[in-house]
């Protein structure tokens, strides 16, 4: 084992140690078992978006639509079809993720700022949608009057509800099995094949590379990680928003990843902590929040580009 | 039912005209320097609240010369002190900065003229129907309209026979040639922004006069501007003004049969674009990569 791989692993090992002791480490700090919740979900979609943007180098700034479609998706499958949490899930992360391989087709052809204008637009249909159709998504107000359901593992009901901690620990399972399926497909040939068309569209090209099936297939593999996120989401707050759907939503989930650091896999995760976590104290001292958020964004473009872990040196690794 | 769709009709135009002002600024700032322009809904804002704050003083025609150059003139600032460091860098960045931008803005418009509709007070003359038979066509709307077509023809004259004009199209082909024949491409962004700018200050105040002011009533206009520019194809500015007309008209035919829908149909008249023409209807083949 060289050093670099054992540098590598220790660092896996601590950022799993940290995440399987948070509910012991938020309280004394001042945080709370539920906020840990949000930073994994917004974390995970913060990485399906840097799935893309990352490692794809394509920038599409409309993923917070199949986010709020797959929380919906959670939503309406509590609400009318069935009572289960697994289900629930499964069938946010399709309609995130269907929805995503039907636009990604028309989407794919375009490129830079043309490609997340394009993103933009068709992501806003999905929120004007959720905002009309009052009678089933219940419009500005929201999906309401569904909540997750205990988990039935055949020898043991967990309840998920109630206890915020056994939630929690229902979150970061998702949430790693979600991450090591992105690891993977990023060190499979096929993730090389990603990174070779950030690096250099044209020569991927010249090799024989489908660029645009490529890009397509990245785009749908992101939605459908969306939707997983979303469709968690929905569960952590018992409830689907509407501005979930919204643009200046992904602008937040970009935002997340940038912060962080783009170029590293765990980089978003950070990100979304440091976003949620400051967005949460702004909010509770100051109605300006919008401008400090605002402000950040400015600083963070101009004097942090890389991101929190690119200063540190992150080199792109999965 | 002819009067109502004619209403409709004429609504729609209307709108169109704002579409078209709003993505005409836009298209300008994305075919030259590449930035996606977050903030305009923002400056179409602080446009109309300057002639908000300077209408009791000099009245809504010296607003309507004021406000514009004024708006032009912050974002002319902006520009130097917060986009220029980003041209030649990846888009993504000028996209999050004016997208943080447009936070602040918003915000700091509701911090200094509160968050409640504030309304800007018309000449009276403007705001009386012209006919009992027609009562939606009033004067202002008729004045908004001429107004966008004059301006808009202005605009395009700019571009065709002056030398800024010619410049501004010429970098839009290829900025690096331009920059090589010793012309100053900084301060011909710089100008061109401004004029995008202005476009949306003046369309601040002419929607002040229409609809009244809210911090938020930027935001609502950024996505048919978007929507406009996809429509009519990337890099054509001709291709804008159709689009904005466009989806104006089509939007508001709409809200007379199915008014729900009347925001989607922006959304299916540019899938439908996508599918057939991919490029816009206008948009050159090389300009979409």
């Amino acid at each position: 084992m060289s050093a670099e791989q054992a540098r590598r692993l220790v660092v896996l090992a601590a950022i799993w140690i940290v995440l399987l002791l948070a509910p012991f480490w938020m309280a004394p700090l001042g945080g709370y078992t539920a906020l840990a919740t949000r930073v994994l979900v917004l974390g995970l979609a913060a990485m399906s978006v840097n799935f893309l943007l990352g490692f794809t180098g394509v920038l599409s700034f409309g993923h917070a639509a199949y986010f709020g479609l797959g929380a919906y998706g959670a939503g309406l499958t509590l609400k009318y079809l069935a009572l289960s949490t697994p289900l629930s899930l499964l069938l946010g992360m399709l309609l995130g993720g269907v929805a995503g391989a039907i636009l990604g087709a028309l989407i794919v052809r375009r490129r830079g700022v043309y490609f997340a204008m394009v993103t933009i637009a068709f992501g806003q249909v999905f929120y004007y949608i959720a905002f009309q159709w009052s009678s089933l998504t219940g419009g500005d107000d929201g999906l309401r009057g569904f909540s997750r359901q205990p988990l039935d593992l055949g020898f043991v009901r967990v309840d998920i509800l109630s206890s915020a901690n056994n939630f929690y620990y229902f979150v970061l399972v998702c949430f790693a099995l979600a991450v090591a399926v992105m690891g993977f497909i990023l060190r499979s040939p096929y993730g090389r094949t990603m990174i070779a068309i950030r690096e250099n569209e044209r020569r991927a090209r010249f090799l024989g590379i489908p660029v645009e099936r490529h890009i397509w297939i990245a785009f749908t593999l992101s939605c459908f990680f969306m939707g997983f996120a979303g469709a968690l989401y929905a569960l952590v707050n018992n409830f689907a928003d509407p501005r979930g759907l919204h643009y200046s939503q992904s602008g937040d989930f970009v935002m997340m990843a940038v912060m962080g650091g783009m170029r590293n896999f765990w980089g978003p995760l950070l990100g979304a902590a440091v976003f949620v976590i400051l967005q949460d104290y702004l909010s509770s001292v100051t109605i300006n929040w919008m401008s400090f958020v605002g402000m950040l964004f400015v600083l963070v473009v101009l004097f942090f580009p890389r991101g929190l872990l690119g200063v540190v040196g992150g080199r792109g690794r999965a | 039912m002819t009067q109502l769709l004619l209403f409709n009709i004429t609504n729609g135009l209307i709108i169109g005209a704002f579409y078209v002002l709003m993505a005409l600024g836009l298209s300008l700032i994305l075919n030259l320097s590449n930035v996606i322009n977050f903030a305009h809904g923002g400056f179409l804002v602080i446009g109309g609240y300057i002639a908000y704050t300077v209408t009791p003083y000099i009245g809504f025609w010296g607003a309507l010369l004021v406000a514009p150059p004024l708006t032009a003139v912050i974002g002319l600032v902006v520009e130097r002190v917060l986009i220029r460091p980003l041209y030649g860098r990846d888009p993504l960045y000028s996209l999050l900065l004016t997208f943080g931008l447009a936070f602040i803005i918003e915000d700091g418009t509701r911090f200094i003229w509160g968050a409640q509709g504030k309304p800007v007070t018309i000449p009276e003359f403007l705001a009386q129907p012209l006919s009992y038979e027609l009562f939606f066509i009033t004067g202002y709307r008729l004045f908004m309209v001429a107004l966008v077509v004059i301006v808009v023809a202005l605009l395009f004259v700019l571009l065709r026979y002056t030398r800024m004009g010619i410049r501004i199209r010429a970098g839009t082909l290829d900025l690096e040639t331009v920059a090589a024949l010793g012309i100053n491409i900084r301060m011909l962004r710089s100008l061109n922004f401004a004029v995008g700018i202005f476009l949306a200050g003046l369309s601040g105040v002419l929607a002040a006069g229409q609809l009244g002011l809210e911090p938020t009533m930027g935001t609502g206009l950024l996505m048919p501007s978007f929507i406009a520019i996809i429509v009519g194809g990337v890099g054509s500015l001709t291709g804008t003004l159709l689009g904005g007309l466009l989806i104006g008209v089509a939007s508001g035919m709409t809200a007379v049969f199915f008014p729900a829908a009347s925001e989607a149909v922006m959304y299916v008249l540019m899938a439908v674009v996508l599918l057939v023409r991919p490029r816009g209807l206008l948009g050159e083949e090389g300009m979409m990569t």
